[in-house]
C-alpha cells in the first residue's frame, strides 16, 4: 500500500463522519483502510458521488489506486467458494502479517475416465480438517487436459464445475483452453498457462472471457514482458509461475526465483511483477522413486513455498500424509500475528452436564482450548470445563513458566462457584500439568486427578476412573 | 541488565513527547505496564500490548489526532501496528501523484512482448552470524574424527544469491541414557538400541547419517531413577569411545539436579568440545557455562519463545561469565507444527534478522528441537479423535513428515542444528539443505512435464 498514514486516506474522504461505514468517525475508518480491515468502497457517500460527479470518480479511483496492497489481489471462483489470492504487504510476517492463504488446487486430467474424476473431487469437496475450533478444507480442482481433445476437455471441466468449486484449467493448447472456456468463464476459472510460445493465443483468450491467467516462464525476462504486455493490453488480473522444478539445482533455483519474484514486487516495488505467484507441487511427480517419495517430496515442495511466497498451488496428492501438514502450515504460516490466540477463560457446560459429572480443567490458549473442547464435545463426554487464563499459553509452557498455578486454579474454582454446581470436589487436571497435583490438592482441597497427557484420550481415561472408586 | 519498564505515566510522557496534546478526559483503567528491554517486544505479551495500543488509537481517534503517533512510539518500540511504516509527517501532505492514468487499452493483440528486464533487489546485511564449531579432533586436544561449524551466515538461510553459506545446517540424532517414551514410528527403528546408548549412538551415525549425536541423560532426574552424576557421566564416556562425531549431552531437565550433571559432564569430555544442553535463566545458568568456558565447551544458551530472554540470558552468558562468542548456541524453542509453529518461527526469524542486521547479543546460531514435532497427535495418533474429519490415514506416514516439515519451516527461519529422531525425517530435511544449499547437482530434464503427464 503506497498510503501510510491514515491523515492521507482522511484527505479523500467526505469528513462527514456520517458513520455509514460502521466507523464513528471519518479518521477511525481511514485508520481501518490502511490495517485493511476496511475497504475504500464502504464509503457509501463517497461511492454515491462518484457516479455523479467525476471528479469525485477521479479522487476515488485516486485513493483506490493508493491503497491498492503491494501485490495484487486476484479472485478465481464466484460466489460464496470464491477465493482470493495474493494481496500481500510484507515479506516477513512480524511486519504485519500475510493476508491470503496459499491456495490449494487438486489435480484431475481428462483422460481419467469419469468414476476416478468424481471420486478425486468428491475426496476434495469433502475433505475436512478440524483444527482451532474449526474445520480446515481445500480450495479448488485442476482440471488438466491430456487428451489433447477440445471436446473431451469441454466435457470434463463442465462435469467438475458441478462440484461447485473454483477452478484452475490446465492447458498449454489455446484451441482445448477456448471449448472449456466456452462452458465454463462465467465461473471465473484461472486459466494455466501462457507461455513465450501460445500467449498471444492466451491473452486474446483472458481479454475475450475475462478470466485470470497464469503466465509461465523459467527466465524472468520474459516472465516480466509477458506481465507488462498483457498489463498494457488490458488484462486485470494476472499470476506469475516461475516454474516449479522439483529436484536439485532446479529446485534451488526455482527457490531463488520465487523469492527474487516477491522480494523485488514488495522491497524493489517493481509493480512488473508484483502479481501472486503460482508453485506446482504436483512436479514431484516427476520424479523417479514410489509413491510415497513422490507424494513426500510434494508435501516438502509444498512446504517450502508456503512458508516463502506461494499464493497458489497445483497438487497431486490427496492423502493425508501431504494434505494434513501442508494445509496446516499454511494455516500457522498465514496466521495474523497480531490477533492474539486466546479464548475467554471461565467455565464451560460440555453436553449438558449433571452435578455427577467430572470437571476438567485446561488453558485459554485458542488452540489447546478448542483441542480439549472438541474431544470431550464429540466424544460424547458429559462434564464441566474450567479454562485457565494463562495469557493463551498452553498447558506445558504454563506449568513451566508459573502461569498455570495452584493458587490460580483456586481462584478460578471460586469465580466460577463450580463447587454449587457439582456434587464432588473432584478436579481432572491434564497429565502434561501433573507436577501441580500436589499444590493444587492442598491449595484448593479438592482431590486431583491426573488425567492422560492428550485430550484425546480422555474418553478411555474416564472408562477406568470415573467414577472414581474411593 | 535490568528489565525497563514502562509504567502508564511514562507512555503518555511519551504521547505528549510526540506532540500529541488533547489528553483530557481520558482515564485508562488498571495498572497496565508495558515491559520492554532493548528495542523488540517480547512476542507473548505482544497481545495485550496491542490492546493497549488499540485502545489509545480508538482514543485518538476521537480527539481527531493522526494515527501517526501511535505508529512512531509502536515502531520505537519495535512492534508492528496495522502500517507499520512510520507516520508520514504531519502536515497533510498532498497525496502522491499517481502514476499516470494508464492508456485506454487496445484490444488488439501486440505483435510481440514489450521488452523487460528483471531486475532483482539486492539485499545485504551488515553483520553475520557467528560460528560455532562443536567437536574436537587430534590436532585440537580431542578425540573426534571430525568437527561440526554451524553459524556463518551473512544473508537470511538459504539465500546464496546474497551471500555465499558455508555452512549448512547440522542434525544431531537424540540418544537416551534409559528408555523414554517414544511414538512408536520412532520406537521401532531404536528397539534393538534402546538398553544401550553407545550402540544407540553408533546406529545414529552409521545407520542413519546423524552429523551429532545428543545424549540425554535423563536417569539423573530426582522424579526418575536419580542417578549421580558422576555416575551418569560413565554413558557419556562409553558414547565418546563408541562414536567420533561431536557430541552435544543434555541433562533431565531438572532445574536443580542439571547444573551439576552438566558441570561433570563437561569436566569428563574435557577437550572434547561437546556442547552442554542446555543453560536456562531459572537454573544456574552460570554455573553450566562457567563449566562449558573452564573445559572449552560450547553452551546451549535455551528460552521459551521470547527474544527479549534470550537477549538476556546471552548477555549474561557474555557479560557475567565472559563466555567467548564462539561459544554460544541457542535454542529459542520449538513448537511443533499446528501447535504454536508460527510463534517458533516468527521468534527465530526475528532473532535471525536481529543478528544480521547487527544485535551482538542475537546473531548466534540457532538449535532445534524438532523431536517435539513427535507431541503432534496428528504425528502419532492412531486416528482423528474429532468427530467429523476426513480419516486421518496411515500414522506411520503421517509422523515423519510431521518431524520433516516443522524442521523444514524452521530451517527457513534460520535453524543452524536440528535435534531430531526419525531417520526418515533426518534423510529428507539433509536432502532438502543439501538442495536449498545448492549442494546437489542435476536436476529433471522437463520440469513442465507433470502438465501432461497421465496417471
Amino acid at each position: 500500500m503506497k498510503i501510510k498514514s491514515p491523515l492521507e486516506v482522511y484527505n479523500y474522504l467526505p469528513r462527514t463522519n456520517c458513520g455509514e461505514c460502521g466507523y464513528d468517525t471519518c479518521m477511525s475508518f481511514a485508520a481501518h483502510i490502511l490495517d485493511r480491515s476496511a475497504k475504500v468502497e464502504d464509503c457509501k457517500p463517497l461511492v454515491e458521488e462518484a457516479k455523479k460527479d467525476p471528479k469525485i470518480k477521479e479522487k476515488l479511483d485516486e485513493l483506490l489506486e493508493l491503497t491498492a496492497p503491494e501485490i495484487l489481489e486476484v479472485a478465481i471462483g464466484t460466489g460464496d467458494s470464491a477465493i482470493k489470492i495474493g494481496g500481500e504487504e510484507v515479506l516477513h510476517r512480524h511486519e504485519l502479517t500475510f493476508f491470503n492463504p496459499t491456495a490449494f488446487f487438486y489435480d484431475v486430467w481428462d483422460t481419467l475416465d469419469d468414476r476416478a474424476i468424481d471420486e478425486r473431487c468428491s475426496r476434495v469437496v469433502e475433505y475436512r480438517k478440524f483444527y482451532v475450533g474449526k474445520f480446515l478444507t481445500l480450495d479448488g480442482i485442476a482440471v488438466r487436459c491430456t487428451s489433447g481433445d477440445p471436446k473431451r476437455f469441454r466435457e470434463v471441466v463442465k462435469k467438475v464445475a458441478g462440484y461447485g468449486k473454483p477452478m484452475v484449467l490446465v492447458s498449454l493448447d489455446a484451441d482445448c483452453m477456448k471449448a472449456a472456456l466456452e462452458e465454463v468463464a462465467e465461473t471465473r476459472p484461472l486459466i494455466y498457462a501462457a507461455t513465450e510460445g501460445n500467449w498471444k493465443e492466451f491473452l486474446e483468450l483472458s481479454l475475450d472471457y475475462n478470466v485470470p491467467v497464469v503466465l509461465r516462464a523459467k527466465d524472468l525476462d520474459v516472465l516480466k514482458s509477458m506481465a507488462a504486455t498483457f498489463r498494457q493490453a488490458g488484462v486485470k488480473d494476472i499470476v506469475l509461475d516461475p516454474v516449479t522444478d522439483p529436484l536439485g539445482e532446479g529446485l534451488k533455483g526455482t527457490f531463488e526465483r520465487v523469492i527474487q519474484l516477491r522480494r523485488t514486487a514488495i522491497a524493489g516495488e517493481d509493480k512488473d511483477v508484483a502479481y501472486p505467484i503460482m508453485v506446482t507441487p504436483i512436479a514431484a511427480w516427476l520424479i523417479d522413486g514410489d509413491e510415497v517419495t513422490k507424494s513426500y517430496w510434494e508435501a516438502v515442495i509444498a512446504s517450502m513455498f508456503i512458508v516463502k511466497y506461494a499464493d497458489v498451488m497445483i497438487f497431486r496428492s490427496i492423502d493425508q500424509h501431504v494434505v494434513m501438514p501442508t494445509i496446516t502450515l499454511r494455516f500457522n504460516i498465514y496466521t495474523d500475528p497480531r490477533t492474539p490466540v486466546q479464548v475467554e477463560p471461565g467455565l464451560r457446560p460440555i453436553n449438558d452436564p449433571s452435578p455427577e459429572d467430572p470437571v476438567f480443567i485446561t488453558t485459554n490458549f485458542a488452540l489447546t482450548y478448542y483441542t480439549v473442547e472438541s474431544d470431550l464435545t464429540s466424544g460424547g463426554i458429559k462434564g464441566w470445563l474450567l479454562v485457565l487464563d494463562t495469557g493463551g499459553l498452553g498447558v506445558e509452557v504454563s506449568v513451566a513458566g508459573g502461569q498455570f498455578t495452584a493458587s490460580k486454579v483456586k481462584e478460578l474454582i471460586e469465580e466460577t462457584k463450580i463447587a454449587e454446581k457439582v456434587n464432588h470436589k473432584i478436579l481432572v487436571i491434564p497429565g502434561l500439568a501433573a507436577r501441580l497435583q500436589g499444590a493444587i490438592e492442598d491449595e484448593t482441597g479438592w482431590k486431583v486427578l491426573v488425567g492422560p497427557m492428550d485430550s484425546g484420550r480422555i474418553k478411555g481415561w474416564l472408562e477406568n476412573n470415573w467414577p472414581p472408586q474411593d | 541488565m535490568a528489565t525497563k519498564k514502562f509504567t502508564l505515566d511514562e507512555f503518555l510522557e511519551i504521547l505528549k513527547k510526540y506532540n500529541v496534546e488533547e489528553l483530557e478526559g481520558v482515564t485508562i483503567e488498571g495498572d497496565l505496564e508495558i515491559e520492554l528491554e532493548g528495542s523488540a517486544i517480547d512476542i507473548s505479551a505482544f497481545s495485550s500490548l496491542y490492546a493497549l495500543l488499540s485502545e489509545f488509537s480508538n482514543f485518538l481517534y476521537h480527539a481527531n489526532m493522526a494515527l501517526g503517533y501511535m505508529q512512531r512510539l509502536s515502531a520505537m518500540l519495535g512492534i508492528p501496528t496495522p502500517s507499520i511504516q512510520p507516520a508520514a509527517p504531519q502536515v497533510p501532505a498532498a497525496p502522491e501523484v499517481p502514476a499516470a492514468v494508464e492508456a485506454v487499452p487496445e484490444l488488439r493483440i501486440p505483435e510481440k512482448l514489450i521488452e523487460a528486464k528483471f531486475e532483482p533487489y539486492k539485499a545485504e546485511y551488515p553483520a553475520s552470524i557467528e560460528e560455532v564449531t562443536i567437536g574436537a579432533t587430534k590436532a585440537d586436544g580431542g578425540s573426534r574424527d571430525y568437527v561440526v561449524t554451524l553459524g556463518g551466515e551473512k544473508s537470511l538461510a538459504f539465500y546464496t544469491f546474497d551471500a555465499e553459506q558455508k555452512h549448512l545446517p547440522a542434525i544431531a540424532i537424540d540418544v537416551f541414557d534409559r528408555k523414554p517414551m517414544l511414538a512408536k514410528a520412532v520406537r521401532m527403528h531404536y528397539e534393538d538400541v534402546l538398553e544401550d546408548p553407545a550402540e544407540w549412538a553408533k546406529k545414529c551415525v552409521k545407520k542413519f547419517g546423524a552429523d551429532l549425536v545428543t545424549l540425554h541423560l535423563i536417569s539423573t532426574d530426582p522424579l526418575l531413577e536419580d542417578k549421580p552424576a558422576s555416575e551418569a557421566v560413565k554413558v557419556l564416556e562409553d558414547v565418546l569411545q563408541a562414536v567420533k562425531c561431536p557430541i552435544i549431552v543434555g541433562g533431565s531437565g531438572n532445574k536443580e539436579k542439571d547444573p551439576e550433571v552438566l558441570e561433570k559432564a563437561a569436566e569428563v569430555a574435557e577437550g572434547e568440545r561437546i556442547m552442554l544442553a542446555s543453560a536456562t535463566l531459572d537454573m544456574d545458568w552460570e554455573r553450566i557455562a562457567n563449566a562449558a568456558k573452564k573445559y572449552g565447551h560450547v553452551v546451549l544458551s535455551w528460552t521459551q519463545m521470547d527474544i527479549n530472554n534470550q537477549k538476556t540470558l546471552n548477555r549474561y552468558l557474555l557479560k557475567r561469565v565472559e563466555m567467548p562468542r564462539d561459544s554460544i548456541v541457542m535454542d529459542p524453542t520449538t513448537a511443533a507444527l499446528g501447535y504454536g509453529l508460527d510463534y517458533a518461527f516468527t521468534n527465530m526469524e526475528r532473532i535471525r534478522i536481529s543478528g544480521l542486521k547487527g544485535d551482538t547479543d542475537l546473531n548466534f546460531p540457532i538449535s532445534s528441537g524438532t523431536t517435539n514435532a513427535w507431541g503432534a497427535r496428528e504425528a502419532w495418533m492412531i486416528d482423528s479423535p474429532i468427530e467429523g474429519d476426513t480419516p486421518w490415514g496411515p500414522r506411520e506416514l503421517r509422523g515423519p513428515i510431521w518431524e520433516i516439515v516443522t524442521g523444514l519451516t524452521l530451517s527457513l527461519a534460520g535453524v543452524d542444528l536440528f535435534m531430531m529422531m526419525h531417520p526418515g525425517a533426518v534423510a529428507v530435511l539433509k536432502e532438502v539443505f543439501n538442495t536449498l544449499g545448492g549442494r546437489v547437482s542435476g536436476g529433471i530434464a522437463d520440469p513442465g512435464e507433470w502438465i501432461f503427464m497421465e496417471g
